[in-house]
């Protein structure tokens, strides 16, 4: 009995011990702290760099979350479906994610933010990316990087076949291809990518020089429209015949990037974003060689897409708010954002491709293509909806049937039929 | 008596006796649930409560966002994914396939090895920290050097063949090969496991019926056969429940060699892929977790037939 009574009293104690340490919280309403969740990018490293000069004159601590695009998007899948506080300023992609996000109300209307202090200038931004930022009327997210579709190629081996200009037209890419597959042997004529998502973006661009896009004018699916078909059997075709013996149909811009900067192929069309993959002689085996030139004019024209990659947000069930705002105002900043540039970054902002300092680190060649491709690029490089993810796969499936040799209408035929009624599904 | 509010101590220190506050009783009455509580709330916020949840879930159409409204649907959903011959279908058959193969191969290989190790040898040691390498590697980091070795263009495997004279395999690339291709690779890295776990069994069998089935002058096959076999069985199921449970669950080998969806033609999309890929990738959470049900009762048969084996095995 004794014993017993002693054991009832010390888990008694135990208890309450545990309960006592379960109460009290934290105020941490408008918390010095603001917590930062970024995705791997050059434009990350730069911040990180500069973030010292930010503590110093605001006083706030920033506290950094780093993580790879796919593992990033799952973050935010998980933390913000749970209306989880503790990212205060985010990361996201406008086009992949960014209507989900705005839709779910993960994203805070930064409307009075952007008007706040106009030495900060909203309207220096880019007409095109800050309408990919935002959401029924009211800005959801700050552009940071934008990106256009350029053509890299081997200026040794195009030498070496005796062409002296890069293609200007697709046609003249398919030629140049084939002559220099043939003249050498192991190198590929041309390699993009090839992955069922990470391909369409790349391939949004083929689409619109044939004349073609993801819906139609009256917001119809036309991925079977005859350009499309062209577009899907020129891309894929391409590929089949002059791309890397046994091509893989899951590379994304990583594999494509280093079948290139190995020196294993003669054309890649990509993202002018990554460029620094390609020049930089740490990671390329070309970095001499490489040259650049504006999406090449298919029966359409050049039509490159135009697009902002990432953009700042913050996360409406945030506490933080306007210390996080603090934080992107300096990060989107002139001065950051031509920093930022002078790095390689292509930045949102008018003013910075103005000035000669903002282009000066670039290849003259990269320049020329880029400004060719601002131009007359388009606004989106995938179909512009909620579910983006799930939208990619069905328009890219045409793209992989065409590289595995199946035929490419009738995929494309097929592809129609499930996006239409992908868009029926979605506008319920 | 002053005692019975304030509890002062009787001489040698031991507690007055017939002093038992309210609360200490009701404790000592309920003994064995408070003990128990701590496990008891652990299993049923980790395990009782998520599974719940997707149960839940799996009867809505929550898409988009959890917190987003959601209309309670019913069956709906099981309707859906029981009739989706696209990807629901061709999934179940790719994890049956993927564990059913794998199995096999790791059970002989397993038991090959196991009975190459059972008798000591020379440099015994190191044979044995050699096989049991993959085993203790990341799985992801496993995905990641196999999918070097198996690049098609660059890609070690492919080098190895050309020396040999044998022409560029597409491996992880190809849409045929790369089921069979993972399935090797889940081989590489679980017979290991095989091992240890029959080796455990073979150890602790007594040596007697193989000495008498010697002197009857039986084989070394029929010794294996009718002798090593039967007396190890139940470690044999231990080791086929273990192991398949885990492969029906594999994701992550998948994950790191193909990427999102299981490759672009899912190739090698097993249930956990899809629903992953249901979730992560399209915010379908009610056909998600539908998908996650229907697996769970998958893996609850297949281990209820397994068992029901053992326990006929065991008789």
């Amino acid at each position: 009995m004794r014993r017993r009574a002693i054991i009832g009293t010390s888990l008694a104690v135990v208890a309450a011990m545990g309960l006592s340490a379960c109460g009290g919280g934290d105020d941490s309403g408008a918390s010095k702290t603001v917590r930062v969740t970024l995705a791997n990018h050059v434009w990350t490293e730069n911040i990180k760099q500069a973030l010292p000069e930010f503590e110093k004159q605001t006083g706030l601590k920033v506290e950094l979350t780093q993580l790879g695009e796919d593992q990033l998007s799952d973050q935010y899948n998980v933390k913000l479906n749970a209306g989880s506080g503790d990212i205060d300023v985010m990361m996201y992609r406008p086009l992949q994610e960014g209507k989900l996000f705005a839709k779910n109300k993960y994203l805070a209307d930064l409307s009075d933010k952007v008007k706040s202090n106009a030495d900060w200038d909203f309207a220096d931004f880019q007409a095109g990316p800050v309408e990919a930022t935002t959401y029924e009327g009211k800005p959801v997210g700050v552009p940071i990087i934008t990106e256009q579709e350029v053509l890299y190629y081997r200026k040794d081996l195009l030498a070496k076949a005796g062409l002296t200009a890069p293609p200007k037209t697709l046609d003249e890419l398919k030629a140049a291809a084939v002559k220099i597959k043939a003249a050498e042997p192991g190198v590929a004529g041309f390699v993009a990518r090839t992955g069922k998502s990470p391909a369409v973006t790349q391939f949004s661009s083929f689409l619109y020089s044939f004349g073609g896009d993801f819906v139609d004018a009256s917001g119809k699916a036309a991925v079977n429209s005859d350009a499309a078909k062209q577009a899907y059997a020129f891309y894929g075709g391409l590929i089949r015949e002059n791309g890397p013996a046994n091509v893989s149909t899951d590379m994304s811009w990583p594999e494509a990037m280093a079948i290139f900067t190995q020196g294993k192929a003669a054309f890649y069309t990509e993202a002018n974003s990554l460029y620094k993959n390609a020049t930089d002689p740490a990671k390329s085996k070309v970095s001499d060689t490489v040259g650049f030139a504006p999406f090449p004019a298919g029966p359409a024209g050049s039509k490159p897409y135009n697009i902002p990659s990432w953009a700042l947000g913050i996360n409406d069930s945030s506490k933080n708010q306007s210390n996080a705002w603090t934080f992107i105002e300096w990060a989107t900043s002139k001065a950051q954002t031509l920093a930022q540039q002078k790095s390689g970054v292509p930045g949102a902002r008018t003013s910075v491709w103005a000035n000669p300092e903002g282009t000066a680190s670039y290849p003259k060649d990269l320049v020329d293509a880029i400004a060719a491709s601002t131009a007359g690029g388009v606004a989106h490089d995938r179909p512009v909806v909620v579910k983006v993810a799930e939208a990619r796969e069905i328009v890219g499936q045409p793209i992989v049937d065409a590289i595995a040799g199946k035929d490419p209408a009738a995929a494309a035929d097929t592809a129609n039929e499930a996006f239409q009624k992908f868009l029926d599904d979605e506008a319920k | 008596m002053a005692t019975v509010t304030t509890p002062t101590r009787a001489p040698g220190g031991v507690a007055p006796v017939g002093y038992v506050s309210a609360w200490s009783r009701w404790a000592n009455e309920h003994r064995k649930w408070l003990f128990a509580a701590p496990a008891m709330a652990f299993v049923a916020a980790l395990i009782v409560f998520p599974l719940a949840w997707t149960g839940y879930l799996s009867l809505t159409d929550a898409e988009g966002s959890v917190r987003a409204e959601s209309e309670f649907v019913g069956f709906q959903n099981y309707v859906e994914v029981l009739s989706d011959t696209d990807r629901f279908w061709p999934a179940v058959a790719r994890t049956v396939a993927f564990t059913g193969v794998a199995l096999l191969f790791e059970v002989v290989l397993g038991m090959a090895i196991a009975l190459l190790l059972w008798r000591p040898f020379k440099g015994e040691k190191w044979v044995r920290v050699a096989i049991l390498m993959p085993l203790v590697a990341t799985p992801v980091a496993v995905g990641m050097m196999w999918r070097l070795i198996f690049d098609p263009n660059i890609g070690l495997a492919n080098q190895v063949l050309g020396w040999v004279g044998i022409g560029p395999q597409p491996w992880l690339a190809g849409q045929h090969s790369a089921l069979p291709t993972t399935i090797f690779i889940d081989v590489w890295q679980w017979t290991p496991m095989v091992v240890l776990i029959l080796l455990a069994g073979l150890t602790s069998l007594s040596d007697e019926p193989q000495e008498a089935a010697l002197i009857d002058g039986a084989s070394a096959w029929q010794r294996f056969r009718h002798v090593t076999l039967p007396l190890l069985m139940p470690t044999v199921i231990v080791a086929v429940l273990l192991r398949g449970i885990d492969a029906l669950k594999t994701f992550d080998i998948l994950y790191a060699t193909k990427g999102r969806g299981g490759g672009s033609f899912h190739e090698v999309e097993t249930l956990n892929v899809y629903a992953y890929g249901l979730s992560f990738d399209y915010n379908e959470y009610g056909l998600s977790s539908t998908v996650l049900i229907l697996f769970f009762l998958i893996i609850i048969g297949s281990m209820w037939a397994l068992t029901a084996r053992k326990k006929g095995a065991q008789r």
